[in-house]
């Protein structure tokens, strides 16, 4: 399972399919606000797509493209993005996470909850990326018995 | 030993049985669980944040201290696994 | 007393899936089945706190604009907010269990729970 899979189709589709699963994942993060979706369904989406990669084009070819340690250093910046976003409205006098008061001229407060729910939703869709890809890199690497 | 395990099974599932007739029936509309804040959480999650959908607008923005220490508990997963087995190993050809 | 059990049917069925998946890490020797039976536990407590957010004749959460905001035209938002986070922090922990299960593995070579606190008493 680590080396290639040699053979056109497989490889054809699986080429053809991960573009087209990322845009899905995409549009499932920034609509999680009109429908069912959200930061982690999107985050699994993203996740399945880079093992489906990782399965058929081999870990050679693949750990140059998206090496282990942008897979943790994803995860670990969606969560700083997290907590920035809930970090900023302190220096307005408000509490930690109430993003009512988020700097934004000219917005009034309904608005500005939703920019807040949405760079949060992208927060969260990273750091599920991260983790799961990193859990599928850990598990699989290490010599074959 | 095995008599032993489905003894306490039996027991288990006759306790859980039992305790089920204090439970609400299914779909009752004045349980407990639909009464208390969430009707003020569908009422006000248009004007208060302009989100159709209450399940988002309610995990991130009137729960949202719950979903931050929930996504540091998937990265203290991913971190404990990283720990536990050994480095990744680039096969270099 | 009839009505009673058929209003009640859905808490049977949890309580069944409790017990299997109890047996599942009780009675079997393999460490692979009671992993599995594990998240056969989980599962069954999932499905315990969806369903008690119906209400007879409600829709999804999803604000409609024919509806309006009445509370009682939405089935409650509340459990499905907590069982969305269980599910992902459940997949981080088999993740876990599964790094734990391939160490021992690599040390005691065999995943078999007599064979391995055999080999642990020896060594």
């Amino acid at each position: 399972m680590r080396e290639r899979y040699e053979n056109p189709i497989v490889e054809g589709v699986a080429r053809l399919m991960v573009p087209l699963i990322q845009i899905f994942a995409l549009y499932v993060i920034t609509h999680g606000q009109y429908g069912p979706g959200g930061g982690f369904q999107g985050g699994v989406i993203l996740a399945a797509s880079l093992m489906l990669l990782r399965l058929t084009l081999g870990e050679e070819y693949e750990h140059r493209r998206f090496p282990p340690s942008l897979a943790v250093l994803l995860a670990t910046s969606g969560l700083l993005l997290f907590v920035l976003a809930g970090l900023l409205p302190l220096a307005w006098g408000a509490p930690y996470l109430n993003y009512a008061y988020l700097p934004m001229p000219g917005l009034l407060e309904p608005e500005a909850r939703y920019l807040g729910i949405l760079v949060v939703e992208i927060g969260i869709g990273m750091a599920v990326w991260g983790t799961l890809v990193t859990l599928f890199d850990h598990l699989m690497g290490g010599e074959a018995q | 030993m095995k008599w032993l395990e489905l003894v306490v099974l039996g027991l288990f599932l006759a306790l859980l049985i039992y305790a089920e007739g204090d439970l609400p029936e299914r779909g009752d509309p004045r349980a407990p669980a639909s009464i208390h804040v969430s009707p003020s959480y569908i009422e006000q999650s248009m004007r208060d944040t302009k989100t159709p959908n209450i399940v988002t607008a309610v995990l991130a923005d009137y729960r949202g201290y719950d979903t931050l220490g929930e996504t540091l508990v998937i990265l203290a997963a991913g971190l404990a696994v990283s720990l536990i087995l050994p480095r990744v190993k680039t096969p270099r050809s | 007393m009839m009505e009673a059990i058929l209003g009640r049917y859905i808490y049977f069925m949890t309580a069944l899936l409790l017990v299997i998946g109890l047996y599942g890490m009780i009675a079997k020797r393999n460490l692979i089945k009671k992993l599995i039976g594990m998240n056969i536990f989980q599962t069954a407590i999932f499905l315990f706190f969806i369903q008690g957010a119906t209400k007879p004749g409600a829709t999804v959460p999803v604000l409609d604009a024919r509806l309006g905001t009445e509370a009682a035209h939405y089935i409650n938002p509340l459990p499905h907010v907590l069982i969305l986070t269980a599910i992902v922090v459940s997949v981080a922990t088999t993740g876990v269990a599964l790094a734990l299960l391939i160490t021992i593995y690599r040390r005691y070579r065999s995943l078999d729970e007599g064979i391995i606190l055999e080999r642990m008493r020896r060594s």
